[in-house]
């Protein structure tokens, strides 16, 4: 065995196990920080053995009991030294390892929850809160998470220490809300997936490793956040909506980068695989009963989109009723919008010309390009092709990708070409 | 079909699968005893459709596990913590990678030629 080929088997191992191992250590020692630095030394040692022992037969088990070890020893350390530390170590009752064995052994989903709950907790910021949880849920580097986000790594690195403070600071306990307390806690976890899912879908740069990398941690996180709370209907929900969105992956960017829009993708090019999933998701979030929340409607959406086998027989009138239920529960100009469009799909184009120009004086649209590339569209449709051409040109002088710019001005130029018909 | 403490074994890993976050699908196949074989004889002339049971059975595929991994490491590390298929230390593990269509991309001929297979593959669905 290479040591380079161990270094990887080892990488893999840790990848596999981390999340579980920071969190049962979390539980002993109730502080994040710590319990992850007990679990990079234990990484440490392993590195240093395992090349020359040979990997043991389970691994996860080694790193845990080396952790723990180390945990111990502290724990007595600090309970001779600090107070504080022991009134810590005293109310966990951790003192042999027999104990310890017991109270890390008990319910992994239950710690996993809390170590979620903990690095999407409110006091940090998004930002920390997304790079916290790569690193402690995804196992992710730091390195990776940089190259991720296309920042420098020490960045990054500041921002995880600085979290990890916060959360030491701030008394943060390595503790799941329940009752009142959980809706709006496990709001900001699927909040922190979802931007992580959406920084690597919406990637207009970086390569191709970048949007792979965020959009499959995000699913991940999702997928294991669908078992340890699976009574949560947004939950599944958001991993639905996740799914059906990565089907779509391979078309929705042309051969030399040009974004594909939804009605032109080649829907035999579609993953069925991630669509017989995200319809199964979504089904569990149906089957909990109750209203459906903003990620299960949005799913609903992309799922109409999913099922319809070619573009013309996507069911618009159910996308529309679904777009004003999604705008009572998540009122907002963009889901307005996207109401507009679905009812001239289904209504047929006046009707939506009417909506979108109600919205023409929101001033949340007041710069955003799809509001005039919509109402050009629409104008194309009812045969007024100078004041298409005008919306087209607006919309071109709005966006900041220069692919849409280019695309746009071409439509603006074939609304000439129709006038001079 | 394999004994319950087998199946059991498998459910278990499975189970650890799918909270791991990384399982796509699994399924378990029926011998091939009851399976159809479907041959060419001649290149260019009509398919042969055989019933099972077939004479030649040397390897039997009894299962598939489909797992998105970071890394050709991690799916060993998965695959070496799969039950023993077979039970009597005869089964095995065979790990193959899916091909994603980025892996394409480099030959755009290649390309063209799998998107064209793919909208074929989509008209002839009933």
């Amino acid at each position: 065995m290479t040591d380079s080929l161990a270094g990887r088997t080892i990488d893999a191992i840790w990848r596999i196990e981390s999340a579980r191992l920071i969190a049962g250590l979390a539980r002993m020692v109730r502080d994040v920080g710590l319990a992850e630095d007990l679990a990079q030394d234990a990484l440490v040692i392993a590195l240093e053995k395992w090349p020359e022992t040979g990997i043991p037969d389970n691994p996860g088990a080694w790193l845990m009991t080396t952790a723990k070890r180390r945990a111990i020893d502290l724990l007595r350390r600090n309970k001779l030294r600090d107070q504080k530390y022991e009134e810590m170590a005293r109310g966990s009752e951790l003192y042999t390892e027999d104990e310890v064995d017991r109270a890390v052994d008990g319910e992994v989903g239950d710690d996993l929850l809390r170590l979620i709950f903990t690095s999407c907790h409110p006091v940090l910021s998004r930002d920390a809160r997304v790079a916290l949880t790569l690193r402690l849920l995804g196992g992710l580097t730091t390195d990776e998470i940089a190259r991720a986000f296309l920042v420098p790594e020490s960045t990054v690195a500041q921002r995880i220490v600085r979290a990890k403070k916060t959360l030491s600071a701030e008394r943060v306990g390595f503790e799941a809300p329940s009752g009142e307390a959980l809706k709006g806690r496990l709001s900001a976890v699927l909040e922190v997936i979802y931007l992580m899912f959406n920084e690597g879908y919406s990637a207009t740069s970086g390569g191709e490793w970048l949007r792979p990398t965020l959009c499959r941690e995000a699913l991940r996180l999702g997928r294991i956040l669908a078992e340890i709370a699976p009574a949560e209907s947004e939950v599944h929900g958001l991993v639905a909506l996740m799914e059906l969105q990565s089907s779509r992956f391979r078309t929705r960017v042309g051969a030399n980068g040009e974004p594909i829009l939804l009605m032109d993708q080649n829907r035999g090019l579609w993953d069925h695989l991630l669509i017989r999933r995200g319809l199964a998701a979504l089904e569990r979030a149906r089957a909990l009963g109750g209203p459906l929340g903003p990620y299960a409607l949005q799913a609903s959406i992309s799922a109409c989109h999913a099922q319809a086998t070619v573009a013309a027989s996507t069911d618009w009138v159910r996308i529309a009723a679904l777009y004003e239920a999604l705008s009572r529960v998540q009122p907002s100009a963009i889901v307005e919008l996207n109401r507009a469009v679905a009812i001239a799909m289904a209504f047929g184009p006046a009707f939506g010309l009417q909506l979108v120009e109600e919205l023409a004086s929101e001033p949340a649209l007041a710069n955003y390009y799809l509001l005039p590339s919509v109402r050009g569209d629409l104008l194309v449709k009812l045969g007024r092709a100078a004041e298409a051409r005008e919306q087209f040109e607006l919309a071109a002088a709005l966006t900041r990708n220069e692919r849409e710019r280019e695309l746009l001005l071409k439509r603006a130029a074939e609304c000439d070409l129709t006038e001079l018909k | 079909m394999p004994n319950r403490e087998l199946i059991e074994a498998m459910q278990r890993y499975n189970e650890e699968l799918v909270k791991a976050g990384v399982l796509l699908a699994a399924d378990g196949l029926h011998a091939s005893s009851g399976g159809i074989r479907i041959s060419y004889p001649e290149p260019g002339g009509k398919p042969k459709v055989t019933d099972g049971p077939f004479t030649e059975a040397k390897e039997i595929i009894a299962g598939y596990t489909l797992i998105e991994v970071k890394s050709k490491e991690e799916a060993i590390e998965w695959a070496l913590r799969m039950p023993d298929p077979h039970g009597f230390g005869e089964g095995q593990i065979e790990l193959r990678q899916v091909i994603d269509l980025h892996d394409l991309m480099e030959d755009p001929e290649t390309l063209a030629k799998e998107i064209a297979l793919r909208e074929q593959l989509e008209r002839s669905k009933p």
